[in-house]
Formats: C-alpha cells, structure tokens, sequence
C-alpha cells in the first residue's frame, strides 16, 4: 500500500466516523419526532366530539312535570321515557329490535342532555326543539375515521343496520362534530365518549401543589444550610451523600415508602392528591436541592464579603443579598423538578391512584387520579374510543411540561446574573 | 379544627410581632437605653417562639392521634365481644365505627358498634379538648418566656439567627430522614417476608409465582403450604428479565448516545449543539408513562406484525419492544454525560495528537476516549441503574408472567413490573405475597445503591485526574 493510498484510507475513516455521529443524531432526533408525530396523530381528533343532530318534542303526557317547575323538581323528574320517544324518531325504524340498536348509536348520557336542556328552559312542555346529543364511543370512532367498516360484520362493533343508519345521518347532515367539553369536564368513565381528564387535572393539580408548597421551602432552606452555615464535618458529609443518592433511587421505591410510612402507619387516606403530593415532595427534594445549591454556589465570595464588610450578620448577608441573586436559578430548578413530579406515575399506582374515580376531587383529601396515572390507566382499557382519549391526555401532559420548561428556560434567561 | 388553631397561631404570631416591636421601642425611649438589636428582631423573637413549639406539638400529634385512637378503640369493641381473627377484619371494625360516628354507616348497628361508636366519640371529644388545652399552655409558656427575654433587652438578632441556624439544619436533615424512611419501610417487611421464605431460596429459585402464596397469615402456615410457598418466590428470573431488558435498553442508547455525545463535543459547530442538545435532551423528559404507552400500543403491535409476516412468532409483549423504547429514553443520559467527559479531557491531549499527524478520528479513538473511559463507564453505569429501576414502560410494555428465556421474541417480567403487580389493587398485608414486594423493593433499591455509588466513584476520580 502506498503512502498517497494509506492517507487515502485514513481520510475515508475519518468520513465514517464522522458520518456515525451524525447518523446517531440524526436517529435521536427522528425519534423525537416520531414519538410525537404518533401522538399528535392519534390524539388530535379527542378534542372533537361526534354529535346527532335530534329534534326533541316535550310531551306533558311522558313528563310529570309542569312549564315552570323548579330546579329540585326537574333533577328529580324522569326524563327517560322523552328521551326514548324522541331518540327512536330520529330514523325510521321498522320494529323494536331496530329501535334497539338505533338507540345503542347514543351515548349514555342522553337523558342527562335532555334533561340540561329542560333545566337552562323550563318551558319547552309542547314544544320542540333541536339538540346535538352525544353519539356513543362506537359511532364517534366511526364518525372520525378511527374505525374501519369494510370488516365482516362479526368483527365489527357496529351492526351493518347501524351503518345503515349511520349512513341515513351522514345523508340527511344529522351527524356532525363539535367541541368536546366532556373531555375536559368530566372524570373518568367506563364510556369512552364520556370520559374525561377533569378529575385528573384537578388531581394533578393538587398533588403539584402540595409538592410544591413542602419541598420548595424545604430544598431552599437545606441547600442554603449546605452552602452557607454548614461547618466541614461527618454530619455534613453523610447529608451530602444521602441527598446525591436519593436523586438517583428508583421512584417505584419512593412508593413503597409512602406505602409503608404514609398509609400504613400515620393512615393518611388511600388515592389522595394530599399522599400523592407528599410522596412527589420527597421524591423531588434531592431533584431540586442539587441546582440550588449550584445556583447559590454560583453567586460570588465578593458579594458575601461586601455585605459583610459594611456591617452585616452572616444571616443578614446571606438572606438579603446571597439568596435574591440566586432566586431564578433556584426557581428554575424547582420548576424542572416539579415538571418531573407532573409526568411520575410509578409512586402514585402504588399508593393507590389507580381506583376508578368518576367524581372530581374538590379538595386534597377525596380520591383522586393525575393525568399520568389517567394514562396509564386508560391505556390499559380494550375500547377503541380511549386510545385517541390517551393520547390526547399525553398531548396535555406533554403541553404542560413544555410551559413548564419554558418558564424554567426564560426565569434563568431573564433574571439570572453572570458574574464574568 | 386544626385549620382553626393553625389560623389562632398565626394571628397571635403577627400580633406579638408588633406587639414585641412597639414594646422594645417604648422600653428603649423609657429607660433612654440602647437596645441591643433592631426593634424588629424582637417582634421576629416573640414569632418565632410563639409558632414554632406550638406548630411542632400540632405536628406530632396528628400524626399520633388516629394511631392511638384506633389502637384504643379496637380494645374496647373487643372489651365489648367484638370478635375478630386478623388485623384485617379488626380494621374493618373500625372503619365501620367511624362510619357511624359520622353518620355515614347504612349497615346493620348492633350493640357493641353502638357502644363502641359512643366510646370513639367520647375518645375524639377528650383528644380534640386536650389538644386544645395543650396547644394554648404551651403558646402561653413560650410566650412568657420570650416576653421575659426581650424585657432584659437580649441580644435578640443573635437569638433569632440560632433559632433560624437551627430550623435550616432540620430542613437539611429531612433528606437523612427520608433515606431512614426508605430503609426501614423496606427493611421491616423484608425481615417479616424472609422469616416465612429463605433468603437462599429467595435468591437462588428459579421460579417465580407469587399469586401461589394465598396464605392470608404468615404466622399460620402448615408445612405442606410451606412447601408449596418455597420455590413460589425465586429471584433468578425476574433479575434475569431485569437484566436482559436492560441490556437491550443498553445496545440502543449506548452506542447512539456515545457516538453523539463524541459529535457533539468534538465536530458539531455551535450552533448544532445548541439546537440539537435540548432536543435530544427533550426525550429525558418526556414521562415514562408516555413511552410506555407509545411501546405497548405502537412498537409492540409493530414488531408482531413484522415478526408474523417474517414467519416468527412475536409475543406483543416482547421483550425486545420493551428493550428498544427504554433504550431511546436513556440516549440523552448517555449522550450527555459522555459530552460533559469528553469535553473535560484537557485540549493539550488533543493537540500533541494532532502534532504527530493523526486525523480527528484518529485522535478521538486512541486519545480522547482512553483518557475519558472511566467517566464514560460512569455514565454508562448510571444509565443501566435507570434502567433496572425504570417502571412504567415495562409495567405497559413488558410481561407479567416471568419467564427465563434470552429470546427476545418472548415476553419476560422485570423487578419493578412485579412490585407494581403485586401492590396495585387490594392488598391483603401480612400475607407473603404483599411482603414480597418490600423484598423485591429492598434488592432493587441495594443494586441501584451500589451502581451509583460505583458510577459516582470513577466519575468523580477521572474530574481529579485532569483538575
């Protein structure tokens, strides 16, 4: 081989190598990509929700109701037998095993629907009116394209008389899509189409503000207590390695934890926000104590010294002038880490987050779901309707952790000094 | 009720607050003395001493009142002739007690529930009261004792700045706290899980079936069920699953995550790095849950379909799915510690390299990696400790039964995915099976311990060496 042809091969695994790192950047970067282009895809037509267009006559001989009842006495009444007569008007059907399955195209709810109508004019007796009723999960998913209708007819959920009128609907434009405020106001539901993240949400909420409310103070006071005041010593050495090795344990062990110490013997109650909320402080203590104290180590000797000089007392030093120079780092810090809390599920499956909660929590101590453990949860369900449900809640998720993020990002941007 | 003694704390704090700073102003023009810290610091004193003792006792005692509350009643239904065989059946005694003192029991009261309810509202009534009485006797003592200091003009900045020392290094003792809390939660239903099972048989079996242990109490076991329970709890193959889906995780997001962080550090111009970075980072994160949804519902169903029209049989929890989505999630771990240890091999390396005529390539291979190797076998080390302690992804996308098999076709179970298993749901404590958790909580939380402490070590050895 001669010198020109060695150099020659020389340069080509330069090339390579080079390429190599490219391609694996390139590969995570597609992967990004993917991962939320098939999210984004399945997820986006949850926010929109399949309604039938239905005329609704209230008949004074169905309902035992007058025009102008009150609030109590329409809650109480019986709207079902309205909402049979009208809902079997909306195709012609020939008998009642029609009429059956021409019912099964709705939802669950639309009795309630009619009755909300009756409740916002409670003097429609005799008259009619138009309501976009909510399609069941099965006609939705039709409806969005979701699901396929060139199968045999056994495989599908659908009967090929419901196609039938699905068709007359599509035909006559009784079937459209509008907004879907189920998704956003309503808990968790065995029905797909009326399943919702507001349980959720709130939970979620709440478990994060707990968190927040116990671990920010403490990791500001304990990372200024390292930084500042500790002396060099045993005591503060063990702190130290006991704070850089829970960052670093499994969260699923932060679980057991809350199992065993917060259920089990101070008997907090089960599936709470306020057990939730804990569990997540302890979990992301350590997370936010490391930037603090980077965030306070990064603040220079000349300012403490400054202070010191003119007169004040360490504390004065170190709380009037060490601490504000450090707040945005110390803030960021604590919004990444409260972003970690939003998206860990683990924990709170085990201290049982995972019960069936259809009503929203309206404090930090009622049963309650978070969106992660909403995910989970319904990923876990063999309906069609939650997979796009899903991924919608993970395009939530996702959309808050970016603010989040963001915040973080322009907090440290805009206010953090630097010192060269 | 303890809303309102924590409102009655604070207004009282925020009164003696002024009430202190007006009172040391007045004695200093009185006395015409010179006090010896800012009148504030004496309003902060008497706050500080009228909130905190009081706030602690609040403290303790929620956390101890329903504990002995309970303890007391379930004596007295029994006293009654309420009859009950386990812990189980005695809480649920309890919880209907409970119910009927808040008027929310629908079932059948017979005589002991009924006296026993009386007897919980009486014990509520008496606990509530003394804690009250309790609660005022203690502000009342502290504040005389404090009102007493700053009458005889204490130094009172000094006396706040010890109390505030003293509060940041509790603060700082909360993480020594919760490693406690850790160990011993685990610890103390491992101890019970290893007098039933043997360690041995724990560590060595082969066999894992828990669902096999239906003993409700341990303390009752006859020898043929204990037989039965030996070889239900073996470690080997959930370690094995472990291990092998760690693995896989590690043949993505090494070499992915390696060949990056070295393009980053040494060829990316800086505008590449500063766009590609966050976003390769971005996938550190996205929750877990997230990947695990997207393994189970898109990469599963994938590879069995390829695997079908292949002609092999894929098992939708394969473990290989599972393996590749954990994989990508640990890319950014790997990538950019590797880029913050290459970045810190000192740039005279580099250049005596180049000197003596090697190509970058060149010297990337057989300078900068050798110097940088134990930082990267650091950072390597604390990706495969995320990797065994990961959950969710494999709770969603790998399988439950556990199966010791190195085809990655077939589906296998990890550490983490049995914790959950077991733990979600009912539990019935006491009983082998729940206990079995903590034990498998307890190893997982020992092998993490151990790589972090190894991956820490070198990392923190190779920052000497070039320092």
């Amino acid at each position: 081989m001669t010198k020109e042809e060695r150099l020659k091969k020389r340069h080509r695994a330069e090339k390579r190598f080079r390429f190599y790192g490219l391609t694996s950047i390139f590969v995570a970067l597609l992967f990004v990509v993917i991962l939320v282009q098939n999210i984004f895809s399945k997820g986006s037509s949850a926010f929109k929700k399949t309604v039938i267009t239905t005329e609704v006559f209230f008949d004074q001989e169905l309902l035992e109701i007058q025009n102008g009842a009150s609030q109590e006495e329409i809650m109480e009444a019986d709207f079902y037998d309205i909402m049979i007569e009208n809902l079997i008007k909306a195709y012609p059907a020939k008998d009642r095993d029609e009429e059956d399955e021409l019912l099964k195209l709705f939802s669950g709810d639309a009795e309630i629907e009619i009755k909300k109508a009756f409740l916002n004019d409670n003097n429609l007796i005799g008259k009619t009116i138009t309501l976009d009723l909510t399609a069941s999960d099965d006609i939705d998913q039709l409806h969005k394209g979701n699901y396929p209708r060139d199968l045999p007819e056994e495989r599908r959920r659908i009967s090929d008389f419901q196609l039938v009128i699905y068709d007359y609907f599509v035909e006559n434009k009784k079937i459209s899509k509008n907004f879907n405020n189920y998704f956003f106001n309503n808990g968790d539901s065995r029905d797909p189409e009326l399943a919702g993240i507001g349980g959720a949400l709130v939970g979620s909420f709440y478990s994060i503000l707990i968190c927040l409310l116990l671990a920010f103070p403490v990791a500001v006071l304990a990372s200024i207590y390292l930084e500042e005041f500790a002396p060099k010593n045993k005591i503060t050495d063990f702190i130290e390695i006991n704070i850089n090795n829970l960052a670093a344990v499994p969260s699923i062990v932060y679980g057991l934890l809350a199992l065993q110490i917060l259920l089990a013997t101070i008997q907090l109650p089960r599936s709470t926000p306020l057990v939730a909320g804990i569990t997540l402080a302890l979990m992301t203590l350590p997370r936010i104590i490391i930037p603090c104290r980077a965030s306070l180590k990064a603040v220079p000797p000349s300012i403490r010294e400054g202070a010191l000089a003119v007169g004040a007392s360490k504390f004065q030093s170190v709380f009037h002038h060490v601490v504000p120079l450090a707040l945005p780092g110390t803030l960021s810090g604590t919004i990444i880490g409260l972003a970690q809390a939003l998206g860990e599920t683990a924990p709170l499956i085990l201290i049982g987050m995972v019960a069936f909660v259809v009503d929203i929590p309206s404090s930090p101590v009622d049963p309650s779901s978070s969106l992660p453990v909403q995910v989970y949860l319904w990923s876990e369900s063999a309906e069609r309707g939650f997979v796009e449900k899903t991924s919608a809640t993970i395009m939530m998720l996702l959309s808050f952790l970016i603010v989040m993020n963001f915040i973080a990002v322009y907090l440290r941007q805009k206010f953090e000094k630097r010192w060269n | 009720m303890n809303f309102v003694l924590l409102f009655l704390i604070t207004i009282f704090s925020l009164s003696l607050f002024f009430y202190g700073r007006s009172k040391t102003k007045s004695i200093s023009i009185e006395k015409n003395i010179r006090l010896n810290a800012l009148p504030k610091f004496y309003g902060y004193y008497l706050v500080l001493w009228c909130s905190i003792p009081a706030l602690v006792f609040l403290l303790v005692w929620s956390l101890f009142e329903p504990v002995i509350i309970k303890s007391i009643i379930i004596e007295t239904a029994a006293n009654q002739g309420a009859i009950f065989s386990d812990k189980n059946e005695a809480n649920l005694i309890y919880e209907k007690i409970k119910a009927i003192h808040l008027g929310t029991y629908f079932g059948d009261i017979d005589s002991i529930l009924r006296e026993s309810a009386l007897a919980y509202a009486k014990f509520i009534n008496l606990f509530t009261n003394s804690k009250v009485v309790l609660i005022f006797g203690i502000i009342i003592a502290s504040v005389i004792y404090s009102l007493k200091k700053i009458k005889n003009n204490n130094k009172a900045r000094d006396d706040v700045e010890v109390i505030l020392k003293g509060l940041l290094f509790v603060s700082s003792l909360i993480a020594i706290l919760t490693t406690l809390g850790i160990i011993f939660s685990l610890l103390f239903e491992s101890i019970k899980f290893f007098s039933v099972i043997n360690v041995f048989d724990y560590l060595f079996g082969t066999n894992w079936s828990p669902q096999r242990a239906f003993v409700r109490d341990a303390s009752s076991i006859t020898a043929a069920e204990f037989e039965e329970l030996k070889d239900a709890f073996g470690f080997i193959p959930l370690i094995a699953g472990t291990s092998f889906i760690a693995f896989i995780a590690m043949l993505v997001a090494v070499p992915i995550g390696l060949f990056s962080g070295i393009y980053m550090a040494e060829y990316a111009s800086i505008k590449v790095r500063r766009i590609s970075k966050p976003i390769i980072e971005i996938l550190a994160g996205i929750p877990t849950v997230v990947y695990g949804f997207f393994a189970a519902l898109t990469v599963g169903p994938f590879f069995r379909q390829v695997g079908e029209n292949l002609g092999l049989t894929v098992s939708s929890e394969s473990a290989l799915a599972a393996g590749l989505i954990m994989g990508i999630m640990i890319i950014p771990y790997v990538s950019s510690l590797s880029d913050d240890v290459i970045n810190s091999v000192p740039q005279s390396l580099r250049d005596g390299s180049y000197a003596v005529g090697a190509t970058k390539s060149e010297t990337i291979k057989q300078v900068v990696i050798p110097a940088a190797l134990p930082g990267i076998i650091g950072s390597v080390l604390l990706a495969v400790s995320r990797a065994i302690g990961e959950t969710m992804i494999v709770v969603m996308a790998a399988g439950l039964a556990a199966n010791l098999t190195i085809n990655p076709l077939e589906s296998t179970t990890t550490i983490t995915t049995q914790i959950v298993m077991i733990l979600v749901g009912d539990q019935e404590f006491d009983s082998p099976k729940t206990q079995s958790a903590f034990a498998l909580g307890l190893t997982l939380f020992i092998a993490t311990l151990i790589l972090n402490y190894i991956a820490q070590r070198a990392v923190k050895k190779y920052r000497e060496k070039y320092d």
